[in-house]
């Protein structure tokens, strides 16, 4: 009997030959990485609590300034000053205001084949390069910056073959909202969702790292995708060779299997407040916006500022409308800034803002007011996530933003690309 | 930990997702205590202040979806809640509850049967919950997650395991 990408992964991360679902490993981790979103709790626990001295690998513990960055706030200049002391003094990776942690572990650290920890739950991006990569709270993350081990328990796989190809205005990211409208927000619960079939094969690393960062949405403790040429390609540019391409057996288990066609998609846009509840934007009907927003770990990507900018050349965004605009990292800003991208925002009426979590984290960038509506390309749509309790905030891809910015209303893309 | 308690429900539905639990303007307040004021405040901001230490909350399906914030379980670890008891619970709200000293159970048909104010009782010895003369079967705790629980959490665990 074989095993799955996701079970070699593990059972070579736990020194074994052979892993099976419920099974407990004690896996020793290839990189961990911490954000301001709960780092100072990490620390407090590490010096105060847990009296450590040292991380167990000082090349393999970042630390990542993206939640609330720059600082709205005395508390969150705190928070940010404490885990800068930390890192210089354990002389480990920081990046403060270079781009959204997962961007930059995905653009500087990881490679296929990684058992990747982190104290977020979007670290299931890295399945987009192959690698495992998980979210924790910050006690079992300070467990795993002490001693570079954590137990995990081998999940399920669950698989989902994707063939056909995407029409114009159509994205990665209507694919997966797709997919966890159909399955639902746990329904994926504890499992692996492998994404794979012909459509995927053809793939970039950007669309690959849509599918998986939203595993999460759906309860996962992961996604995956096999890592390939285009994989290899991604990394080996960025310096890094060194790397462990595991693919699934072709008798490997899978608890279910799941099939899309791409020809058959449409626009996806879930509704609030729960990202499962997902209709496609033809059955919408009237929604008036007050705020787009085009960023995130999700879909603040080159190619997403790519398909935004085609709808927004030359065209001015409605009045009443804010549209912010975050790219993911300094790196895909400056891709941006070479292809005139930004100059196309900065003329349609939108505002470009430093790579962060910026709306989606909803704390210090374009809050929401009471009865408010934002159409974001973040992660959630949760009652109160954007701000006020009473606001609404509407997922859709970074197409269908643009094309609702410019009407000030929920509105289709595809009459707005070629 | 106590072998049997008893406590008062407040019953909370589906996907009750760590942004209710606690939302994210709140999390630079310094301490828990600070926070726990704003428990589940975009659903319902007047429950934080009605809960009470041994009250029990009974909910559906996928608890504590969502982010990784660990202010999560922390706050309703807190508010002293007693346990939680759900139809099932999103996985790394699981471990960070258990890692806070917060006790989570499992169990499919309480949530239809029960009503906000009911008394219910856990009998951890025989994983059962009742209430009035019904009982329901939740799956046993291991004992060492249970030893966990009642040292306040996975750090509190380890420190007196230590003997530090």
């Amino acid at each position: 009997m074989g095993m799955t990408m996701g079970e070699k992964i593990l059972a070579r991360a736990s020194g074994k030959d052979l892993v099976k679902p419920g099974e407990i490993i004690t896996a020793k981790v290839d990189l961990c990485m911490s954000n301001d979103g709960t780092t100072h709790l990490n620390i407090d626990i590490f010096e105060n609590q847990l009296k450590a001295e040292k991380v167990f690998d000082p090349k393999k513990v970042i630390f990542i300034v993206d939640h609330n960055v720059p600082s709205e706030s005395a508390k969150t200049a705190q928070v940010h000053k404490k885990m800068r002391i930390f890192a210089q003094k354990h002389d480990i990776p920081f990046y403060e205001g270079t781009g959204v942690c997962h961007q930059i572990m995905i653009e500087d650290f990881v490679v296929p084949g990684q058992l990747v920890i982190a104290a977020d739950s979007h670290t299931c991006s890295y399945g987009g390069l192959g690698a495992f990569g998980t979210g924790v709270g910050c006690t079992d993350f300070t467990s795993v910056m002490h001693t570079g081990e954590i137990w995990l328990m081998v999940p399920e796989t669950l698989k989902f073959e994707i063939e056909g190809s995407f029409k114009a205005g159509v994205y990665a990211r209507d694919l997966i909202l797709k997919i966890i409208g159909d399955i639902g927000a746990n329904g994926a619960n504890y499992k692996i969702m492998e994404f794979g079939g012909p459509a995927v094969k053809k793939f970039t690393v950007d669309d690959r790292v849509v599918l998986c960062n939203m595993a999460v949405e759906a309860g996962a403790k992961t996604g995956l995708v096999e890592p390939d040429q285009i994989a290899i390609d991604y990394v080996t540019a960025r310096g890094r060779h060194d790397m462990n391409l595991f693919t699934s057996d072709v008798d490997a288990v899978y608890e279910k299997t799941y099939q899309y066609n791409l020809d058959e998609l449409e626009p996806m846009i879930a509704i609030p407040h729960c990202v499962d509840d997902v209709v496609g934007v033809t059955q919408i009907g009237e929604v008036k916006i007050d705020q787009g927003f085009i960023g995130s770990c999700n879909n603040g990507r080159i190619e997403e500022l790519r398909a935004a900018a085609q709808i927004l050349q030359g065209k001015k965004i409605d009045p009443y409308v804010k549209l912010l605009i975050s790219p993911a990292s300094k790196a895909v800003y400056l891709e941006a800034l070479a292809e005139g991208l930004i100059d196309i925002f900065v003329e349609s009426g939108a505002m470009v803002l430093n790579p962060n979590c910026s709306v989606c984290w909803g704390s210090c960038q374009g809050v929401i007011g009471e009865g408010e509506t934002l159409i974001s390309t973040g992660t959630r749509n949760f009652k109160g996530r954007a701000g006020h309790p009473n606001s609404s905030v509407y997922l859709a891809s970074a197409a269908t933003v643009a094309a609702s910015a410019l009407t000030g209303r929920i509105t289709d893309p595809r009459g707005f690309v070629v | 930990m106590k072998e049997a308690f008893k406590g008062r429900v407040w019953k909370l539905g589906d996907d009750i997702d760590t942004d209710i639990i606690i939302p994210t303007q709140f999390l630079a307040l310094k301490t828990v205590e600070d926070m726990k004021k704003y428990a589940f405040n975009p659903l319902r901001p007047e429950l934080a202040a009605q809960i009470e230490p041994g009250d029990i909350i009974v909910a559906g399906k996928n608890f504590g979806c969502g982010s990784s914030r660990e202010q999560a379980p922390e706050i309703l670890a807190a508010l002293k809640i007693s346990c939680i008891i759900a139809k099932s619970y999103a996985r790394i709200f699981y471990r960070n509850a258990f890692n806070n000293g917060l006790l989570l159970l499992e169990n499919n048909e309480l949530y239809d049967c029960c009503s906000e104010g009911d008394q219910v009782s856990v009998q951890l010895e025989n994983s059962q919950v009742l209430l009035g003369e019904k009982s329901f079967e939740v799956a046993s705790i291991p004992t060492d997650l249970l030893q966990m629980v009642e040292a306040g959490g996975l750090v509190p665990f380890m420190r007196k395991r230590n003997g530090k």
